[in-house]
This record gives C-alpha cells, structure tokens and sequence, in this order.
C-alpha cells in the first residue's frame, strides 16, 4: 500500500471513535430527544401461552398524559413480521411461518409478548396507563422445551404448525455415513444440551420514531446492527411503505452481538403509529423487557456420534438436533441451527461422510436467534465435544488426536457443503501448545493434586465461517436476501474522503479499521478520511454488521470503490501530466508518469476533478466519488486453537479458570489491538455460556426464571482471568484485504475448550458427562453422584 | 410533589425543580440533558450510570436527585479539561478498554474511585472493585490495563 508513515495497516492504530465515547459525546439512540416526543410502553403477556377474551382499554385512554393505545386489533392493513431465510424439509415442505404479529391478537404465546402499546407524554404515565388495561386472559398450558414440545399432546402453539414443528431439515450423505459407523473400530456417543442464553448488550434496545406531514416521511432511530435491512423488511413486508419515504438511522449503537440484527415489534408499532399520534414516540427498553423480548440464542439438544478407525481416524459423524425457535420465527432464526450449523460439522478435519437432521420446535419463550457465533459455536461444542471423548475413551492425546485428522490440503471440500479455501491447523495447534505451557501441564496438575484440587485441559480447535455469502448460492439454499456489501468512497474537492459504509458498527471500531485500509491506500493521513455508516438517508445501502463480515465484505466494497476511484485518478492525472494513462502509477499518494519523477499529488488531482477547467471533459465526467457493491465468491474460514486449564475445587465444585490461550488464524489483520480486543469479548461471553449463563422457564408456568442480572450470571471482571491470545496468518484467498474476520472465534472456541478442561479434571473422579453451565452447584453434585 | 435543588454539576452550580421522585440519573440526562450517563439495567446492577458524589462513585439509578442536594457532582462530560483527556480517559484509550462505549463512562468513574482508594491496585484488587460495573463487549482484560496504567498515570 502507500508510503510506510501513511501506510498503517497491521498497526494497531488508537481509536478515532474513542474520545466522544470517553467524554460522554456518544449519541446512542435513547440520547436522541426530538421536541414534543411522547413515550411509548409495551404491554406484555405475564402467562406463557393464553388466549385472550375480552382487552379493555378505555380506563387507559382515559389517563393522564395518555395520548393514544393500541392494540392488535387497531393495527388494520399491518402484515406480520417476516422471517428471512426459507427452510425446505426434508418431505421437501417449506417450513411452517405461522403469523409474528406487531401486536399480538387473540392469543399471547411467551411471557413477555407485547400486546397493547400505550403513549404517553411521560414514560411514567405511559407504564401506569398500562396497568390500567383491563385483560382477560384463558391461561392454557405452556411447553418452553423444545424436545418436550415436539412430543404427542404437548400444547399447540400455533394452528398453523401441527406438534409445533417448523420443519424437520437434513444435510449429508445418510447411506454413506450409517455404512462407516457399520464398520467403525470405535463409536462416541454424546447427549448434548447447549444451553439458551439471553444475549444482553448493556444498552437495551431502544427506538425513536417521527413522522413529518411536511413529506409524509418516517424517521426511526433504532439500536439496529444493520438499519437497511430493517428498513426493507418495515416497508416492503409489514407496513407496505415506500423505502423512499422511511429513514433508519442506527447511531452510536451499545453492542449487539447478533440481538439487534433483527426487525423486532416495538419499532415496527411505533412508526405505524407515529403518523398517527402525528408526533415523535421514544422507547428505551428496561432491562427486564431485554430479558424478556430480545431474540435469545442456542437452546440446541443434541445427539451426537463419531466413528472411528482403530487409529484414531475419524470415519463419520451422526449428529440429530433439536433446535428452539421460540414462539416466533424471528428474522434469521431458520437459518441457524441449519445452514450456520451443520455445515460446520467437519470442523477442522478430514472427517469424510457426516449426517445432520434438525428438527426446528415452537415453544412458549422469547423466539431464538443469531447470539455472537450463531450456529458456529454449537458446531464446535459437538465436534469438539465428540473429539475429546473419544481421545479420551481411546487412549489418544488430545493434540495428537486432532492432528491425526487435520485437513492440510487447500481448497478441501467438505461433505457438508463449504469449501475451506485456506487455513494452516497444525500452525494455531502447535502456537496455542505453546504459550499454554502444555509441556508443565502434567507437573501442575501433581502439584494442585497435593493441595486436593483437580486440574485439567481441554482444546477446541474450532473453525467458523463468516461472511456468508454468495447471495446466488445463499438464494438457493433459502435466504430471502442478498449478502453482499456497499462502499462508497467520495473524494471531496480539498481531497478529504467520507467512506460511506452499508457495515455498521455497535464497538467494533470500523471508523478506525476502514479508515486505516482507506488512509493506506490513498496514502492521505488517517484523519482525512472520515467514515460513515448506519443512515440510510446517507449511505446508498448496505446489509450491516453480523457474521463476521464487517472487514472481509464490507472492507472489500470500500476496496473496490477505491480501485474505482484509482482509476478514474489515472485518467484525470494522465491528463494533467500529458501521458498515457497506461503509464500513470499511483503509489504514495501520488499519480506518477512511470520512469519518471512528473507526478500529480491525490489531492491535485481530487481538484481537477471537482474544478474540471483543465479536464477531459469530453472523455471523463467530473466529480470523484465511486460506489462498489461486492458480493463474496465464497465465505471467510477463521480457525484456530483455544486451550483452556481448570482448577476445580472438589469441596465446593468452583470451577478456575487458571490459564486461556488462544491462536486464531484471522487472515491478514488491519489493527492488531482491535482485533484482540474482539477475541477478548468473544471468550468471556464463551466462558460465560460454559460457567454461568443459563435462561431458564419454569418448565410448568412458562415464567422466565433469570429475568434480572440478579438471575442471570452475566460475566463479571472477577469472574475471568486475564487471557494470552495470539494470530497466525494465512491470508483469505478471494478478497483482496485476505482478511477472514474475527468477531466471533472467541465464543465458538471458548465453550468447548472450557468444558473439555472440565471434563478432563473430572475424568479422575469418574465424573463422565456434564452440560454448560458448569455451576458449582452442578459439578459438586456430579463428584457426589459418581462417589456412589 | 416538586422539590427544589441546588447543587454543583461539572463546577458549575445548578439549582432546579424536579419532582420528588426523580431518580438522580434521570435528572443528569434528561434535566441537564447529560447524555454520557447510561441506564443499562433497572436493578442498579451494571454500573453504567455511575457518577462521582462529592468524590465517590455512586450508581445515579439507586439514589433520587434530592439526596444529591448540595452535593458536588463529576459525570463523564465533566473529566477532560480543555479538551484533555483525564488522565484515566487516556488509559481507556491507549489500551482499547471500550469498545461500543456504553459502559465506559461508568467503568471510567468507578475507575477513578477505585484509584482514589487503592492508588497501587494490582489486578485481582481491580478485578474485585469492578464487580458492579458490568461490560459485555470487552472482555474486561483491556478495562484492568487501563485501570492500571491510569492509576500510574494519576500517581504521576
Ligand atoms: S443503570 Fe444504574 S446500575 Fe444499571
Ligand atoms: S464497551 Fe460495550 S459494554 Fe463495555
């Protein structure tokens, strides 16, 4: 790229978003006050499953302060929301979408549906104007677990989807993979719960809607991860809108981790109902509505088999889920547990027939969804899972078991699907080993022994894919959307650049990243380059932030619009410098007449092309300001290695986390300290799924259980230790920045190695099998139960 | 009931009406329109509202603005002098201790606090101190260096 003091890709550059966020400048949407805005409050169902008789709301219209209420009945001419991947069956039946109202009519299906919305010119009045609406509810008996809801005579949640199924999907070769475990040396079995998690940004979601008679426009401000994409769905499918005549801006956005992806009710309701109150409506979720009424994540129960050769060889994979989808089909939740999972079931090796069969249940709770790895970690948990138990039953090492399989040759075909086009195993193994200590392993697992503690270590070498893609093979596997990315790269005349990005970001520090890939390669300082992202009244479009794919997709669009502009920069510079375009090269920040020292700096020619008074204009429109979509030939292959030691306390069943290490291979990586701050997250919330998060239903009432961070064990500093994480390279063969994405590998490796580590502590003990979360209070029962 | 207060925000004296049952957060963002302190939780247990109380770290969500009265008040806006980071907001920075930004008002307040109390605080002291302040992006290792690096920094 450019000159070595402009060029500062693989620095880790300080962020530029940093000082408005540490002096409190941030504008996250509950900032956003337009005047004379109301307050909006969600009624929600307190019963799990109920129809609902009578709704009387005229003592709360009634109110003080109340300004308007709704309920289902008056969202007249509002379409259900939509769900934005079509799973065929395995009888070659589309899956069952029973209606998602905005609202929900006639019957409420999990604690927490919204039903009736009041506003308010406070948001106090608004809440106490609610408990005013008179409800008469017919509580009727509620199913939360997905196996249970699936089984004759549970309760029927939808009419529309007969024993609350959704669909029932395979993928694989099933003759080839029952004929390999015939013959296997060796069979591992697993029984698998991965459990639900409750994805808990520490902003709760929140919306600001206006609507302006002067254009009869709509302006939302949402906590949304990828504003065109709601757009779209708002007006195309529920609220038949023109796009043209709706603005999604999604501001400073405090996290996401997949739950602020998706298209949700309460924003859908409030604009409907902006135009009619004729005057802006705000709503900031509490934390209990977040518990309660955002997208939840896993919820899988598995079984799980891989055959072997006497060697260690593996031979097979048979692997049957049951996935929850919640009592909604939220926007991505049929893709999940289906083309994010099992495709993911080699793993790292060369496992060569594997079968998966999915079957997708309705259930009384919050609908399930994208969660930071989405698919990719439940994956690992299997493979990774199997793995170990079956090094472990047949007297195999754990690094050497693995290595046995790795696949070493590229591009590798799968027999599910995906078509790994790098990756470098053995390297991220031997590292992760290495900065692990492996070797001292054994000598501190004698010396914890004598203190009466139990040690152990557990791998994961996880692989994932991200940047979905391509929308042509995506669209026949279901998707219902595109998945390419959009750049717009607009030299202004002094020859600043605004990149305008259709990737959002909610922490992932894209105004730093895509500006260091924009500074170097135009060779300008990093502060003249300014990014924007997450307005669709300024941005052309774009499919936003999730995947992983911010940087291999959405910085591969800002590349080809850079290329756009190089080129029509040669043009313009040939001009000025009198010479043939083939012989202009740009380096440095300058266009130079090859062989010589005659150049036009990027800025000279930046004016040129805006103060077009020496310009081809015959040949040449004026302006420099080009757009690239980019639609990905293939999805990126992160992969890598976690190990994880434990120390558990077999007296009171604590499990420490004494050492994480981690390798991941990321492809070429732009800033280094952004990159490991992701892994940083993404293992805590690994951890967190492994050692304290659960969300748990009263399986008879349907009540959530963790409603509150009093319940819900979300990781805190004291929780987790200080981890030692690392890269290697192998750069991503079909986009040009080589980068493969980074977002998620620290919760798909961090759950597996983590209970790997368990299991292997117990193991001594005879504790054979334990799910997450590994509790005190379920690891101390589990040494009781295997003392008798 | 309305109730009058006066008291200083940031050095600067405010005095106002609110209604007695204002909660102290909701009169920092929506009464001096103060929109660094966050409400992340309704059950004072993520930290993202904390400001100083006459030098302590305080959860503004758990206290209503009347118990403030007469109290001196720092929230995030109130740090950086002329355009200078405090020292502990360089810190955050330096060593990548935020990344979406909505704990890290509170995390950088409780931060000062903790320092003011443990000047020397080695990593399983901060740990410890952080319990209340809850972030979901970071990992919170780059939260403990920066922690630590403030605190040298504060010490001078
Ligand atoms: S908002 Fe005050 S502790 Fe969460
Ligand atoms: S930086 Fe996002 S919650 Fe802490």
């Amino acid at each position: 790229m450019g000159n070595s003091e402009l060029n500062t890709v693989g620095q880790s550059v300080r962020r530029k978003e940093d000082y408005r966020f540490l002096t409190g400048c941030g504008q996250y949407t509950d900032d956003v006050n337009p005047p004379h805005h109301t307050h909006a409050y969600f009624l929600r169902s307190p019963h799990a499953h109920a129809n609902i008789r009578r709704i009387d709301t005229a003592k709360a219209k009634a109110a003080p302060g109340v300004v308007a209420v709704y309920t289902g009945a008056d969202l007249t001419g509002v379409n259900g929301l939509p769900c934005g991947w079509l799973i065929t069956g395995t009888d070659g039946q589309p899956m069952k979408e029973p209606p998602h109202p905005v609202l929900a009519q006639g019957k409420v299906r999990y604690v927490g549906d919204g039903f009736a919305m009041v506003i308010a010119e406070t948001p106090a009045q608004a809440k106490d104007a609610a408990e005013l609406i008179d409800v008469d509810y017919d509580a009727v008996p509620a199913v939360v677990n997905p196996v249970e809801a699936l089984k004759a005579g549970a309760p029927q949640i939808h009419d529309g989807a007969p024993g609350n199924k959704c669909y029932t999907w395979a993928l694989g070769d099933k003759a080839a993979v029952d004929a390999a475990f015939a013959k296997a040396a060796h069979v591992t079995q697993l029984d698998i719960v991965n459990n639900r998690l409750i994805p808990n940004a520490i902003e709760p979601r929140a919306a600001v809607a206006s609507y302006s008679r002067a254009d009869d426009g709509y302006t939302l401000y949402v906590t949304s991860q990828n504003p065109h994409v709601e757009r779209l769905l708002m007006t195309a499918f529920v609220l038949g809108l023109p796009e043209t005549k709706v603005r999604v801006i999604a501001p400073d956005v405090g996290g996401g981790f997949g739950s602020k992806i998706y298209l949700y009710p309460e924003e859908t309701a409030m604009v409907w109902a902006s135009k009619r109150v004729n005057r802006p409506i705000k709503w900031t979720a509490e934390r209990s509505e977040s518990f309660l009424a955002d997208a939840h994540g896993r919820d899988h129960v598995t079984h799980a088999e891989l055959a072997l050769d006497p060697d260690g060889k593996f031979l097979a994979m048979r692997v049957h889920t049951t996935a929850a989808m919640g009592a909604y089909l939220s926007t991505f939740a049929s893709c999940i547990p289906t083309i994010l999972y099992a495709t993911l079931l080699a793993g790292q090796y060369t496992t060569p027939a594997i079968y998966c069969e999915v079957t997708a249940a309705f259930t009384n709770t919050a609908p399930v969804d994208a969660y930071r790895g989405a698919g990719r970690p439940e994956a690992t948990y299997v493979v990774e899972r199997l793995v170990h138990a079956a090094a472990s039953e047949m007297g195999i090492a754990q690094d050497e078991i693995r290595r046995r399989n790795f696949i070493r040759e590229f591009p590798y075909q799968t027999p599910v699907a995906l078509l790994y086009d790098t990756g470098g195993y053995d390297a991220c193994l031997d590292e992760a080993m290495r900065i692990a200590d492996v070797q001292g392993f054994a000598a501190r697992k004698a010396e914890a022994a004598k203190r009466g503690k139990l040690r152990g270590l557990g791998y994961a070498a996880y692989i994932e894919a991200c940047g979905l893609a391509p929308s042509n093979i995506a669209g026949t596997l279901g998707a219902r959307a595109g998945l390419y990315e959009v750049g717009q790269v607009r030299v202004n005349p002094t020859g600043g650049v605004t990149v305008f990005t259709g990737s959002h970001s909610h922490g992932q520090g894209h105004e730093t990243t895509f500006s260091q890939v924009v500074a170097s390669r135009l060779g300008i300082p990093i502060e003249n380059v300014e990014i924007v992202h997450g307005d669709t009244g300024r941005i052309p479009f774009g499919m936003g932030t999730y995947g992983s794919r911010s940087l291999a997709v959405g910085g591969t669009a800002i590349i080809k619009a850079l290329d756009k502009v190089v080129a029509k920069g040669k043009k313009i510079a040939a001009h000025l410098l009198e010479a043939a375009e083939a012989d202009i090269e740009f380096k440095d920040g300058k266009f130079t007449v090859a062989g010589t020292d005659r150049s036009k700096a990027f800025g000279e020619v930046a004016l040129a092309a805006y103060v077009p008074h020496n310009y081809p204009l015959d040949k040449l429109e004026p302006g420099l300001d080009e757009t690239a979509f980019y639609d990905p030939t293939n999805f990126t292959f992160p992969a890598g290695t976690h190990i994880c030691e434990v120390e558990i306390d077999p007296d009171t069943g604590k499990v420490a986390i004494v050492n994480f290490s981690a390798c991941d291979d990321f492809g070429n990586i732009i800033n280094p300290m952004i990159v490991e701050g992701q892994v940083h997250g993404g293992v805590v919330q690994g951890i967190g799924q492994a050692l304290l998060e659960q969300c748990v239903y009263d399986q008879e009432s349907g009540q959530l259980l963790t409603g509150s961070y009093m319940d819900y064990a979300l990781p805190r500093a004291d929780d987790v230790p200080s981890f030692k994480v690392t890269t290697k390279v192998t750069p991503c063969t079909h986009n040009p920045l080589g980068a493969k994405g980074c977002g998620e590998a620290g919760a798909i490796g961090a759950p597996a190695a983590l209970m790997n580590a368990v299991h292997d502590a117990l193991s001594a003990a005879g504790v054979t099998y334990l799910d997450m979360p590994a509790t005190p209070h379920r690891v101390w029962s589990a040494l009781q139960a295997a003392k008798h | 009931m309305s109730v009058s207060l006066s008291l200083t925000v940031n050095d600067e004296a405010v005095n106002a009406q609110v209604d007695a049952r204002t909660l102290l957060v909701d009169f920092i963002r929506n009464n001096l329109a103060l929109t660094g302190t966050h409400v992340g939780c309704d059950t004072g247990q993520c930290g993202a509202c904390t400001v100083l109380v006459d030098g302590n770290a305080v959860k503004a969500c758990t206290i209503l603005a009347v118990q403030a009265n007469g109290s001196k008040i720092t929230t995030i806006e109130g740090l950086a002098k002329n355009g200078e980071l405090h020292p502990m907001q360089a810190a955050f920075k330096d060593c990548h201790g935020l990344q979406c930004g909505f704990c890290t008002p509170g995390m950088v307040l409780s931060a000062i606090d903790l320092v003011q109390r443990h000047p020397d605080a080695d990593e399983a002291t901060i740990r410890a101190e952080l319990e209340g302040n809850l972030c979901r992006c970071t990992g919170y290792q780059n939260i403990v260096k920066a922690i630590a690096q403030g605190a040298a920094a504060m010490r001078g």
